[in-house]
């Protein structure tokens, strides 16, 4: 069973009369522990087909199948659960809280899905997550005080610290210059080879496809290329047992 | 989320933006501080009054011994002579809600001093308890005492009226005046007390020892202040008082004369030690009631009034005018505080506003925390707790401000002030409800955000 599964995932915008279709038709399969990169022209629909797959909107029309539980239809506040839980996003323009510390903003994912946790043991997972994107030093910065490679990292970090399956990247580096964007895919890959978490990222870069092991061609709202995977057996198996998470209550 | 961090969550919230926070809880904090100072204020000036009222005499009852009737036609309060000065003391040792009582014996007559003469419109045998009774204090010299009441001295107390006609400057302590050619020694002079709630002039009054203007000035009060009490003799009442024939003269009586042995069977109950009335305060004017009631028990038992029976007496109070006074207060304080309550409801649509525009501003932030799995109900709470955080936060202040106020208003202008806990109380929780109230919708507009809007927001 794959992991991600879509099946005929149509979306179209409704403007007063007009009707901009965006979606027409995505088919796609994603096995645990792959990495995928989504390319595509701009205005082709990428980060809308992200937002369905991060359960932030729902398709006009198609299944969305995770873990063999159809999600486009679940409500407003199981998805929210799904999005705390299973996913975490990372934003092109990184929408970390102004204001907040890096380990607040890391933390924040863990105050809407883990209430068993004390104020202490939240900080530990949070300042965990840090170190594991190497920012150990900068636990107290302001995201004001933080460079742009800096930032997304805490939110990259943010994403992780519930231990989701599956981490979705809008153009993680699209405000980022090539060396950076090089570290932050460097992450993602360390990520994804260590902790065999999912990825998918949006990019426009075709360096990328040198970190991702699949790269998914979008044109005009239709998969062009790369809808199929190698199957799950060909996907590396996640060596991160210990990620896999309990169902919802 | 457990309660501790979404306070925290809040209060963080509110930090970020103190200088706003301060000016949005503003109208909450004067709302609030005007409703504890009207409220201390108010309470202080109604115990104020109530001292004031317990001084007019509020606290006073008067019993007055019942109807006498004849022939059908009832004679009014206190046309029989029913009370003793028995019944005065043993009311003073028997019931804990009186502070006093004292008899009263009245007459009326002329005072003569040298060559000059008054008729007081007050004159009253009593005893000296009469002006702890009557809230009352001596200008100069003493009261007469308990002794001279006992052996009927012929002594006397002067109000400043009846000292201004006769005296005209002079001390009158140690001067004799006469009355119906008896001669009465000055012992002191009662201080001033102006008209009563009726207009009527209380220093105009002379005050005696009752067993000497009973027995030395009218002579019998049965006679001269009682119409029925002439009854005493064995001649007949309704012949001398029933006003009917009166009005018939020289018809024959309507009543057949009563025989004398009915008067022998039925004679009408004649004391030589009794008193007009007796005046007595209750402890302070909340106690009026349950004085009286113990005066009724204790007078219809020594009375030997049995279960069912009307009593030969009755208690008045002054109930009305306290009730007048404190329904003033009342009504002043409702008033003053239904407009402290309009402050607070101003200051609600205040943090409403600031609500709103916080949610505007937030979109993002919004958007963010239901990206990252927060659902509708946690951001309405989120919201909710910001708002009445706020508002209880300015609850506090607006307390201490107020109670500051109050204070204040104590030290400068000596107005009394009495601090009221359940003006405290009740102002917590209206500023928590109107946190509620006025945080519930921008909270609302909140939770209803689409995720994936509220980040694209600009
Ligand atoms: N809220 C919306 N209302 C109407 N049309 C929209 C909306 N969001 C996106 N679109 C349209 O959908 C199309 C795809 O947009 P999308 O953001 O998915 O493109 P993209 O592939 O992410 O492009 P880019 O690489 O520039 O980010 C665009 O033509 C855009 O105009
Ligand atoms: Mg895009």
């Amino acid at each position: 069973m794959e992991l991600i599964e879509l099946k005929e995932i149509c979306k179209s915008y409704f403007l007063g009369e007009m009707t901009v279709p965006v979606l027409r038709g995505v088919s796609l399969q994603v096995a645990q522990g792959e990495l995928v990169a989504l390319m595509g022209a701009s205005g082709s629909g990428k980060s809308t087909l992200m937002n369905i797959l991060g359960c932030l909107d729902r398709p006009t029309s198609g299944e969305y199948w995770m873990e063999g539980r159809e999600v486009s239809v679940l409500s407003a506040d199981q998805r929210a659960w799904l999005r705390n839980r299973k996913l975490g996003f990372v934003f092109q323009s990184f929408n970390l809280l102004p204001r907040t510390s890096a380990l607040e903003n890391v933390a924040l994912p863990l105050a809407y899905g883990a209430a068993n946790l004390t104020q202490r043991e939240t900080a530990e997972r949070a300042g965990e997550m840090l170190r594991l994107v190497g920012l150990q030093d900068r636990m107290s910065h302001e995201p004001s005080q933080l460079s742009g490679g800096q930032q997304q990292r805490v939110a990259i970090a943010r994403a992780m610290v519930n231990r989701p399956q599956v981490i979705l990247a809008d153009e993680p580096t699209g405000n980022l210059d090539s060396r950076t964007s090089e570290d932050i895919l460097d992450l993602f890959q360390r990520l994804n080879q260590e902790s065999g978490i999912t990825i998918i990222l949006v990019t426009h870069d075709a360096e990328v496809s040198r970190h991702a092991r699949r790269v998914v061609h979008i044109q005009d709202g239709l998969i062009v290329q790369g809808a199929y995977g190698r199957g799950p057996a060909a996907a590396a198996q996640p060596p991160g047992a210990e990620l896999t998470l309990t169902e919802a209550p | 989320m457990n309660a501790f961090r979404i306070l925290l969550t809040a209060s963080k919230a509110l930090r970020k933006n103190p200088m706003r926070a301060l000016l949005t809880t503003l109208g909450i904090v004067i709302g609030v501080a005007a409703v504890i100072a009207m409220m201390e204020i108010g309470a202080g000036s109604s115990q104020a009054l109530q001292d004031a009222i317990s001084s007019m005499g509020a606290n006073v009852l008067m019993v007055v011994p019942g109807t006498a009737s004849s022939g059908g036609i009832s004679f009014g309060a206190g046309s029989v002579t029913t009370l003793s000065p028995a019944d005065c003391e043993a009311m003073i040792k028997q019931c804990p809600a009186l502070r006093g009582a004292a008899p009263q014996v009245r007459a009326r007559t002329q005072v003569v001093y040298g060559n000059r003469n008054w008729v007081p419109f007050w004159m009253t045998g009593t005893t000296p308890a009469y002006l702890e009774v009557a809230n009352w204090t001596m200008a100069e010299g003493e009261v007469f005492t308990e002794r001279d009441v006992l052996a009927a001295n012929k002594v006397c107390v002067l109000g400043q009226t009846l000292v201004r006609e006769l005296f005209q400057g002079e001390s009158p302590v140690g001067k004799e005046i006469r009355l119906k050619n008896v001669s009465f020694k000055v012992v002191g002079v009662l201080a001033g007390k102006g008209a009563n709630m009726m207009g009527m002039d209380q220093d105009d009054i002379l005050l005696a020892p009752w067993t000497t203007i009973k027995n030395r000035v009218t002579g019998s009060t049965l006679q001269s202040t009682n119409q029925s009490a002439s009854s005493s003799s064995s001649q007949d009442t309704s012949g001398s008082i029933n006003t009917l024939s009166q009005l018939y003269p020289g018809q024959a009586s309507l009543y057949p004369e009563k025989s004398a042995a009915q008067i022998a069977d039925n004679p009408m109950p004649v004391r030589f030690e009794n008193v007009d009335r007796i005046m007595a305060a209750a402890r302070n004017a909340g106690q009026v009631q349950e004085a009286i009631a113990q005066i009724t028990d204790l007078l219809r038992e020594r009375h030997r009034i049995r279960p069912g029976e009307p009593s030969d007496f009755s208690v008045r109070d002054m109930t009305e005018m306290t009730d007048t006074l404190t329904s003033t207060t009342q009504l002043m304080t409702n008033l003053l505080l239904s407009v402290a309550m309009i402050s607070l409801v101003v200051g609600g649509v205040g943090i409403m506003n600031i609500m709103l525009v916080s949610v505007t501003e937030r979109t993002r932030e919004i958007g963010l925390r239901m990206a990252v799995g927060a659902r509708g109900r946690d951001i309405l709470r989120q919201f909710l707790v910001e708002a009445v955080v706020l508002c209880l936060a300015g609850g506090a202040m607006g307390i201490l401000l107020g109670h500051g106020g109050s204070q204040l208003v104590q030290a400068v202008l000596r107005w009394p002030v009495a601090t009221s806990p359940a003006a405290i109380i009740a102002s917590v929780a209206v500023s928590a409800s109107v946190g509620i109230v006025f945080g519930f919708y921008p909270a609302w507009r909140a939770s209803r955000l689409d995720p994936i809007e509220a980040l694209r927001y600009e």
